[in-house]
């Protein structure tokens, strides 16, 4: 009986979580999801946002960027470009980054560019808004 | 049979170009480190992302990509990825080495670095693109590299890509290493180019079938082009880890062979100065022997 998720979330740069969890909600592409152990075997795209781990009752939250799940009876991988711990965000670098990559959107770009621009705003995107839950 | 004095200005020279082979030692050093660790940094991901591959591809059987067609090879393309800079021994040299070994004509090469773009041109093989990346690899540069390659792949111009580039084995060996990336084949024989033991991914939890969301075409169609950018990403770290650690052990050699040069010239200094020494000695007298 597995009563626990093992939820692991791995970016190129390093391992930024790996621990039992007896929940997990996060954003797929179609829309929020809440995962319990003994989930049906799922993949899907993540969209960047928020991940919500739930743990002896008490909430973890990361900011993620884009990225794909994969989800077993007893594990959720996530696989994605970034990952932050909600209190390790620095809202004001965020906000920061917000503004720039705005800036940037206005400004003439190639395919290459604008992509990279995009993923910078949603992970940027993505902190403030977990900073914020976090914060209430 | 040369002065003290050229000796002595041949001395210094070899000693400036000592101190010069030692700072670039202790720079390519440094860089090395930082190469080598984010080589390894990618290794969880490459894990997960080769785990996930192979279960999905596991479980739907029957599912196309154009990625995933195999075609007859009449052209292939193959990415040589060199170092932008020289003076780091052998590493460049024993890649073109099997770059000769190829068919001139029914290959192109795409290049990344500026070495090997130099060595294509001149040895008026097909360049048909030629890209840069800087010293800590971007995951942006390699998705355009990674993204031409599908291109020309998913065209039909070119019916297989190989990725040709120095293996990082440890600090003293950098190997040659030719490599395919399209059409992707077996998934999980795809690591990303480091030294993990091929595990046997697939039997990992016994077959499960995945559900998809929304459809597997478009999870496994961001996926697959997702993976080779990563890949990617991890040859060209891998080439910089390379790269530093041929340079430091190169200038280190460099330095050790001025150091003795060094030694072997203050000898021979040395006793030039005793002979000068001995012979204006017995001139003087010999003068005074013919004077008394």
């Amino acid at each position: 009986m597995a009563a626990t998720l093992k939820l692991e979330i791995v970016t190129p740069e390093a391992k930024v979580y790996s621990d039992s969890v007896d929940m997990v909600t996060l954003t797929g592409v179609d829309g929020e999801m809440g995962i319990f152990p003994e989930h049906m075997p799922l993949m899907t795209q993540l969209v960047a946002g928020e991940v919500l781990a739930r743990k002896n009752a008490t909430e973890i939250a990361l900011a993620v960027g884009d990225g794909f799940v994969q989800i077993t009876k007893d594990r959720v991988a996530i696989l994605t470009d970034m990952a932050i711990k909600a209190e390790d965000i620095d809202e004001q670098k965020a906000e920061e980054a917000k503004r720039r990559a705005e800036a940037r959107l206005q400004q003439k770009l190639s395919d290459e560019e604008a992509a990279t621009v995009h993923a910078a705003l949603a992970h940027a995107l993505a902190q403030i808004k977990v900073k914020q839950h976090h914060r209430k | 049979m040369p002065s003290t004095r050229d000796i002595r200005r041949r001395i210094k020279s070899v000693k400036n170009t000592a101190q010069i082979t030692k700072a670039m030692q202790m720079v390519a050093a440094a860089k090395m480190r930082k190469a080598q660790q984010a080589a390894v940094m990618g290794r969880p991901y490459a894990q997960l992302m080769n785990e996930i591959m192979a279960k999905a591809s596991e479980g739907t059987i029957g599912f196309d990509h154009p990625l995933l067609q195999s075609r007859p090879v009449n052209r292939r393309a193959v990415i040589v990825i060199s170092s932008d800079r020289g003076l780091c021994g052998a590493l460049n040299s024993n890649l073109f080495r099997e770059v000769t070994k190829l068919d001139k004509n029914s290959t192109v090469f795409i290049t990344a670095g500026k070495k090997a773009a130099q060595f294509i041109s001149r040895t008026k093989r097909n360049l048909a693109a030629e890209f840069h990346y800087k010293d800590t690899p971007d995951f942006s540069e390699a998705r355009v590299i990674s993204k031409y390659a599908q291109q020309l792949f998913l065209e039909g111009k070119v019916d297989a890509v190989d990725i040709l580039f120095p293996r990082f084995v440890n600090t003293l060996t950098q190997q040659p290493v030719l490599m395919p990336f399209l059409p992707i084949g077996k998934i999980s024989a795809a690591t990303a180019g480091i030294n993990e033991p091929a595990k046997d991914l697939a039997s990992h939890a016994g077959p499960e079938i995945f559900e998809f969301e929304s459809d597997e075409e478009s999870v496994l169609g961001a996926l697959l082009p997702h993976s080779l950018n990563f890949q990617m990403h991890q040859f060209l770290l891998e080439t910089k880890a390379s790269e530093q650690s041929a340079r430091m052990v190169a200038m280190k050699n460099a330095t050790d062979n001025a150091k003795q040069l060094i030694k072997d010239l203050t000898l021979e200094y040395n006793k030039l100065r005793q002979a000068n020494i001995t012979k204006e000695l017995l001139e003087i007298t010999t003068a005074q022997m013919a004077v008394g």
